[in-house]
């Protein structure tokens, strides 16, 4: 790679609070994430924390634009931006978004769903016309459409570089982290802001991803990696925005580096008997150069049985001493925003020389200061991810 | 080879990327050759809607694809349409490089499609598995069990089927620029190639979502035309009278690899994508800056990074929407890049419509075919030219012309700007 590419900034939003201090507090107290279990019953999730929209949005007329998820995520893209004091670098800095979407107007749902389930398809379909016609807002479409995300934080934010969303769950997540760095290493760009968010309190995501039998449900909480005769995931409502940067840039411009992205790999297993997680992870792990000795992982294992079995095998399958640490342990299941989110929880570990403490019997402790972080993304539906991040050493600090 | 032959990099050092199998589905027909045929004809696509009721909605006509398997059944959902589109697609572009159609591409799949969602079919099924009142949460606990729903109405699994029916490499990426779409996925595959990645991707954009919701939900938005009387005459970029887009549907697939390697193989070179530019927009969430900024700088950024200037562009196939807000934008950002010498500028939207997320990537199939066959396709329906205007828009007859370079633009709502340079001959 010609240049080395640093994370100079994250944003980040979750049931635990924004930004790095909300974070790095409860992480170090290893208190559980706030869970919320009767709104969405029989799905349990990690509720969003109270936001002051107005500090990262100022215009009321933006706010208005948007829908919850839209404001999550350009709401995290600011704290991204201000966290790295890259906003002087944002007309010209890529912005890669891994987008969720199609936000729906519930009660409009219901309304139509009550009217005209009951009448003969070809009346409904007549009817159909009518209601929709009536009573969508013609704001909605723009509000939920998926690469609004990326237009709002243009708009908002001013970042004016390459701009480009991915959609596909988690991959997405991890393939537009990859993608932004691998543009950054190349020199194509001198910056990236890259991310994603996820409102969990929402009964037409959960429908869908209920349908794939990706939910755990029950009103407890239990780790990723021990949800037993319960498993899937607890959805966690998040955001994760990193700023991405070439080394020379940072330490031009006086910017301390979180982290270095050494490498990022990412696969699709079939997942049908012709290929296995197992196999796609260990395609991707030997595209990385992981150290010899001890490894620190942060796992974005989502509480999905057959995934968590996988990665449980890929692991032991490193054939040394791993300490590990579940993102969703605190998270909970931010489908695009996950890996990001990953990402800049191995990131703050790595700045501030601390792993979080541990939640379960799965995480050992660990006292000393990582100097390499594995970060794993096995989808609760499809895909495995894995990036390697190293501490920058002072000495190549600004 | 040296990585420095120069017969295979460009100016900028990078392997050259050149196209070995063009794949199309539009509502002029399935297939490259019939598309094109058509398209040289001046042939509209544009029809009445038939394919579900159009009571209430403001406009009633789009560029329909009718598959085969929707003639004796329900239509399909959009993702469904979208995958099937893209598949034919792939197919035809896959034959025709003679790369990996026994089901093992060696490369990735890179994918413009629109987003997907439950939709209407499957939120009635959902209803009448319910009893009593169809709340969200009544449905959701009637999808318990219903996966095929889920890898219908998620995002990532029009792209994991395509990657397993073509056993391409790696994660499949879906994109979404909104109608720069199709030219974003383009770009994506360029780049891993210039990256060395990879030595050959598959880039597709597709759109399906001519259904009664989307239609309404572009009314809103006053971007349809309302011409419903005549179909055939309704879309007229850069004309006086346009007043909107038609919503159209199709599919276009690129087969993308390295000059050196498709060299090796022995593969007919079909073209070359030979720059890419993109440039955002922060003004307003449906139109560009009035300045015309950001387009103009994707345009200067795509000519730049095919290494060439202004004056070696011979054709610019033209976004085009028949919009009148786009195609004066357009017109301005022209004027600002090409001065007094804009070259002619042609808008294949005024036959198949404006097929969204496939535009892009459509346009660039027909910009290679009219490289391959130095002929201009027209913009028809060319009646009342608008003197706002003022260009050679190759009005309602194609026409012979000598092409060398061609400048392919899409703009999206939400601001993304994409521009692709295509370029034959590659030596």
């Amino acid at each position: 790679m010609p240049h080395e590419v640093w994370i100079t900034g994250l944003g980040l939003v979750s049931a635990l609070g924004e930004g790095r201090a909300a974070h790095r507090a409860a992480f170090a107290a290893g208190t559980p994430s706030p869970l919320d279990a009767v709104s969405h019953a029989p799905f349990a999730l990690h509720p969003a924390p109270v936001l002051e929209l107005d500090r990262q949005i100022p215009k009321k007329g933006d706010q208005r634009q948007m829908e919850p998820w839209q404001r999550l995520g350009t709401y995290a893209a600011g704290l991204a931006l201000d966290d790295a004091g890259a906003r002087a670098l944002a007309p010209e800095m890529d912005l890669i978004v891994a987008a969720g979407g199609g936000e729906r107007d519930l009660a409009l749902d219901e309304a139509v769903l009550t009217a005209l389930a009951p009448l003969p398809p070809a009346e409904a379909a007549l009817r159909l016309n009518e209601m929709l016609a009536n009573g969508l807002r013609p704001t909605l479409f723009l509000a939920q459409l998926s690469n609004l995300l990326a237009g709002n934080i243009s708009i908002v934010h001013g970042v004016t570089g390459a701009s480009r969303t991915f959609m596909g769950e988690e991959q997405a997540g991890a393939d537009a982290v990859r993608v932004a760095a691998a543009r950054v290493a190349e020199g194509r760009s001198p910056a990236a802001l890259v991310g994603g968010a996820f409102a969990a309190a929402r009964w037409d995501v959960l429908l869908l991803y209920h349908s794939g039998g990706l939910l755990r449900r029950g009103a407890s909480f239990a780790p990723v990696f021990a949800r037993g005769n319960a498993p899937g995931a607890i959805p966690g409502t998040l955001a994760a925005f990193l700023v991405l940067e070439s080394a020379d840039l940072a330490r031009g411009r006086g910017a301390r580096g979180l982290a270095r992205i050494e490498g990022m790999a990412c696969e699709q297993a079939r997942r049908d008997g012709t290929d296995t997680s197992l196999a796609a992870a260990r395609r991707a792990a030997a595209r990385l150069d992981l150290p010899d000795g001890p490894l620190v992982v942060i796992s974005g294992a989502t509480g999905m049985a057959g995934p968590a079995g996988a990665e449980s095998a890929f692991l032991a399958g490193l054939d040394r001493a791993i300490t590990l640490r579940a993102a969703g342990n605190r998270f909970g299941w931010g489908v695009e925003a996950s890996f990001p989110a990953s990402l800049a929880m191995a990131a703050l570990a790595l700045s501030d020389a601390k792993l979080p403490a541990p939640l379960d019997a799965t995480e050992a402790p660990f006292e000393g200061a990582p100097e390499k972080i594995l970060v794993t993304g096995f989808g609760a539906w499809r895909g495995e991810a894995l990036a390697l991040l190293g501490r920058i050493p002072e000495e190549a600090q600004p | 080879m040296s990585d420095l032959d120069p017969a295979f990099h460009d100016h900028a050092g990078r392997p050259i990327v050149v196209v070995t199998g063009i794949g199309l589905v539009t509502p002029l027909g399935f297939g490259t050759e019939a598309n094109w045929a058509a398209l040289l004809a001046g042939t509209s696509g544009i029809r009445r809607i038939t394919r579900f009721p159009t009571a209430h909605l403001r406009t009633t006509i789009a560029g329909t694809v009718d598959l085969p398997e929707e003639a004796d059944g329900p239509m399909l959902t959009s993702s469904e349409r979208v995958g099937r589109m893209a598949s034919l697609a792939a197919e035809e572009a896959l034959a025709q490089a003679g790369l990996g159609a026994t089901g093992g591409f060696p490369g990735p799949l890179m994918l413009g499609m629109p987003p997907v969602e439950v939709e209407w079919p499957h939120r009635f099924d959902l209803a009448s598995r319910v009893e009593g009142e169809p709340r969200y949460k009544a449905l959701t606990e009637a999808a318990t069990g219903l996966e095929s729903l889920f890898g219908t109405a998620c995002f990532g699994g029009v792209g994991e089927r395509l990657a397993q029916r073509f056993g391409t490499l790696g994660a499949p990426i879906a994109i979404t620029t909104a109608c720069a779409t199709g030219a974003s996925a383009i770009q994506l595959g360029v780049e891993a190639i210039q990256r060395g990645e990879t030595e050959a991707a598959i880039a597709i954009g597709a759109d399906g979502t001519v259904q009664p919701e989307a239609l309404i939900r572009f009314s809103l938005l006053s971007a349809l035309s309302t011409r419903n009387d005549d179909p055939a005459r309704a879309p007229r970029p850069f004309e006086k009278t346009r007043d909107g887009f038609i919503m159209s549907e199709g599919a276009a697939c690129l087969v993308l690899e390295s000059l050196a390697h498709a060299r090796a193989r022995g593969a007919v070179v079909l073209g070359r994508v030979r720059g890419c530019g993109e440039k955002s927009d922060s003004f307003h969430r449906t139109r560009s800056n009035p300045d015309g900024g950001a387009i103009i700088k994707a345009m200067r950024n795509a000519i730049a990074d095919a290494g060439l200037t202004p004056a070696d562009i011979s054709y610019v196939n033209a976004h085009g929407t028949s919009t009148p807000e786009n195609d004066k934008m357009e017109t301005l950002g022209l004027r600002a890049v090409f001065g007094e010498q804009v070259p002619p500028i042609s808008s294949n939207k005024s036959m198949i419509g404006h097929t969204l997320s496939a535009s892009g990537a459509i346009e660039a199939a027909f910009s290679l075919l009219t490289l391959r066959d130095q002929m201009l396709p027209p913009t028809i329906n060319h009646v009342e030219p608008d003197p706002a205007i003022g260009l050679d828009v190759v009005p309602n007859f194609s026409r012979v012309a000598k092409v060398t370079n061609v400048l392919s633009n899409s703009f999206g709502f939400g601001g993304q700007n994409v521009c692709l340079v295509l370029s034959g001959e590659t030596v």
